[in-house]
């Protein structure tokens, strides 16, 4: 064969691969729009879900996702900063700074059921609290820590010299000019991080499912005061994610509707991937421009 | 008050202010430096002694364990410990999905960097991060609705096989190796390229025998970090797999691995028990492979620096 024809062979080869490749995603897309968005109606987002009869919504667990995503980044964001201001301005090349960076990899290369194990060990049994949001909130804040460590670092090390030298010459501290030079600088790719981590910690099941549980007690919503057992705010409730609903209901469910709740559920967490994704970036543009004033 | 302190006084408080906060600043991100290594340590520990309880305290031998092919727990006579079926079902699926994910992976990353530079990035670099954003239980419940009876009607078995886990697995590693061999690929210095084509060298041979033996370390980190992504995988394969104790005989057979057995198991059996220590074993499997992992990709990586 001649080498020609070989090349053309071979070229062909690399688009199809390239075809194959986004019509898996047009598939997997085109799938669960179809399948999911024809249930999705109001009623099914506010109606609570049932263990046995048909017609269950997700109410609860739609709830839960964006309450144990909240906690969690609550948690995670400010050791993240915490922790990538570190590597970033202070960590000097040596022994310490290698084990720390050791140690993120670790944790970023755990599965997540190793982490949810070790939920379970230290923040269900140890603690004695049982499946709490609490508990979930902490093994995602593990999951999710690294992701934001290298983030934050990232977001630093962009940040120009030049700024950092001037403030440093006008006789302003090393923390002080962290506070209001690089970090206010760095503001943007940090945000847009955090939201693109927020994605991936919302779709997360493995996790959650040994530390904040498979069931969500009777909430009441007119009930804020966090610490009744009944309030959707009480951070020591077990609460079943929406990611974890898909599992259970396909897995040990007794619902008669399995297929209409599950792909209406998956419809409902990959738009609310896809915002997080999309508002990331928009976001991110948005801020860059005003903090920059540059097009 | 403040305006009748002598200036001397005032600018020294302010000194000593500004260095406190200093201090407690570069204190408070230290702390969060130290909790990532004490995360790790603790995760080691704990799972560590938690892991060995089955061996150290129920008494079951760690080579029988290993290599037992009999998983009969709940059996009250003669219980049986044996994970062999589901330390190869975690294999079997690792490599063949990277089989199936790898030649796609590094195949779109070229197509990105050496066939369409322009607008082939353009479109690929945006539906990899739209798979990458796709949970991992959507993924599973599209296999148990799709690919699960398309199988039992088209390939045959029940569906419920060791295929479908590593069909799932395959297009669920592909982002990760694609994104990783495409920064391996742009990385590479453009004189190789232009050197070889220079030669003559058509781009097809330009790629196989100059950029990707020139990329190889990286590329095969990137499909290590797919497999160790496989490997340690959770809830898509266990609702696909079929988890049953047997070892498979065929890729059409239902069977189980280490996270389907863990996930399936650890909810219904009681605390402590010896079934229960067992799971706890299997954890401690995966967190010594996902340690393995790594130091594999270390080892690549420092062979990336000689060269």
């Amino acid at each position: 064969m001649n080498s020609k024809t070989a090349d053309r062979i071979a070229t062909g080869a690399f688009i199809a691969i390239a075809i194959i490749i986004v019509s898996i995603l047009a598939g997997l897309f085109f799938y669960i729009f179809i399948n999911g968005l024809k249930y999705i109606s109001f009623d099914f987002l506010t109606t609570p879900s049932s263990n046995v009869r048909a017609g269950g919504g997700i109410r609860d667990q739609l709830f839960n996702s964006f309450y144990i995503l909240f906690i969690t980044m609550l948690i995670t964001v400010p050791i993240g900063i915490g922790g990538g201001i570190y590597m970033a301005e202070y960590a000097k090349p040596g022994k310490v700074t290698d084990l720390i960076r050791t140690c993120i990899e670790v944790l970023s290369s755990l599965p997540s059921i190793v982490i949810g194990m070790f939920g379970l060990l230290v923040f269900v049994n140890t603690t004695g609290w049982g499946y709490t949001i609490l508990g979930g909130a902490l093994a995602l804040t593990v999951f999710n820590l690294p992701t934001m460590v290298r983030t934050t670092e990232d977001a630093i090390r962009a940040v120009p010299r030049d700024l950092k030298e001037a403030s440093l010459a006008l006789g302003i501290t090393h923390w002080h000019t962290i506070k209001t030079v690089i970090l206010p600088t760095a503001f943007p790719s940090i945000l847009t991080g955090a939201i693109l981590a927020s994605g991936r910690v919302f779709g997360e099941a493995a996790a959650l499912l040994f530390t904040a549980g498979l069931s969500t007690p009777r909430l009441d919503y007119a009930n804020w005061n966090p610490f009744s057992e009944q309030s959707p705010l009480n951070i020591f409730r077990p609460a079943e994610t929406l990611a974890v609903h898909i599992w259970s209901v396909n897995t040990q469910g007794l619902i008669p509707d399995v297929e209409a709740v599950s792909s209406g559920s998956a419809a409902v967490l990959v738009i609310s991937v896809l915002i997080f994704n999309l508002g990331a970036r928009w976001i991110g543009s948005i801020i860059h421009k005003r903090v920059t004033a540059t097009k | 008050m403040e305006k009748l302190l002598p200036a001397r006084e005032r600018l020294l408080k302010s000194k000593k202010s500004s260095l406190d906060g200093e201090f407690r600043g570069k204190i408070m991100v230290i702390l969060c430096a130290v909790l990532m290594i004490s995360a790790t340590i603790a995760i080691t520990i704990f799972l560590g002694t938690k892991g060995l309880q089955s061996f150290t305290k129920n008494g079951i031998s760690i080579i029988e364990f290993l290599t037992s092919t009999k998983w009969n727990p709940t059996d009250k006579a003669n219980p049986a410990y044996g994970v062999l079926p589901f330390i190869f079902g975690s294999f079997a699926v690792t490599f063949l999905s990277a089989l199936i994910a790898a030649p796609l992976g590094i195949g779109g990353a070229i197509f990105m960097t050496e066939i369409a530079p322009s607008w082939g990035r353009k479109i690929l670099q945006p539906v990899v991060e739209l798979l990458v954003g796709i949970p991992s239980v959507v993924y599973g419940f599209i296999g148990l609705t799709v690919l699960v009876p398309f199988i039992r009607e088209h390939v045959g078995g029940l569906g419920f096989s060791l295929l479908s886990g590593t069909i799932v697995l395959a297009i669920m590693i592909l982002p990760t190796i694609t994104t990783i061999a495409t920064d391996a690929m742009s990385s590479l210095p453009n004189h190789l390229r232009e050197g070889s084509l220079a030669l003559g060298a058509t781009r097809w041979q330009t790629i196989r025998k100059v950029l990707v033996p020139a990329a190889l370390p990286s590329l095969l980190t990137a499909i290590i970090l797919g497999m160790a992504r496989a490997f340690g995988e959770a809830l898509a394969v266990q609702m696909v797999i079929g988890n049953v104790r047997n070892l498979p005989s065929s890729i059409l057979d239902a069977s189980a691995t280490l996270t389907t057995i863990i996930t399936l198991n650890m909810g219904h059996t009681t605390y402590g028990s010896v079934e229960n220590n067992t799971l706890w074993s299997m954890g401690l499997i995966l967190l010594i492979m996902s340690f393995a992992f790594i130091l594999l990709i270390r080892y690549l990586s420092s062979r990336r620096k000689v060269r």
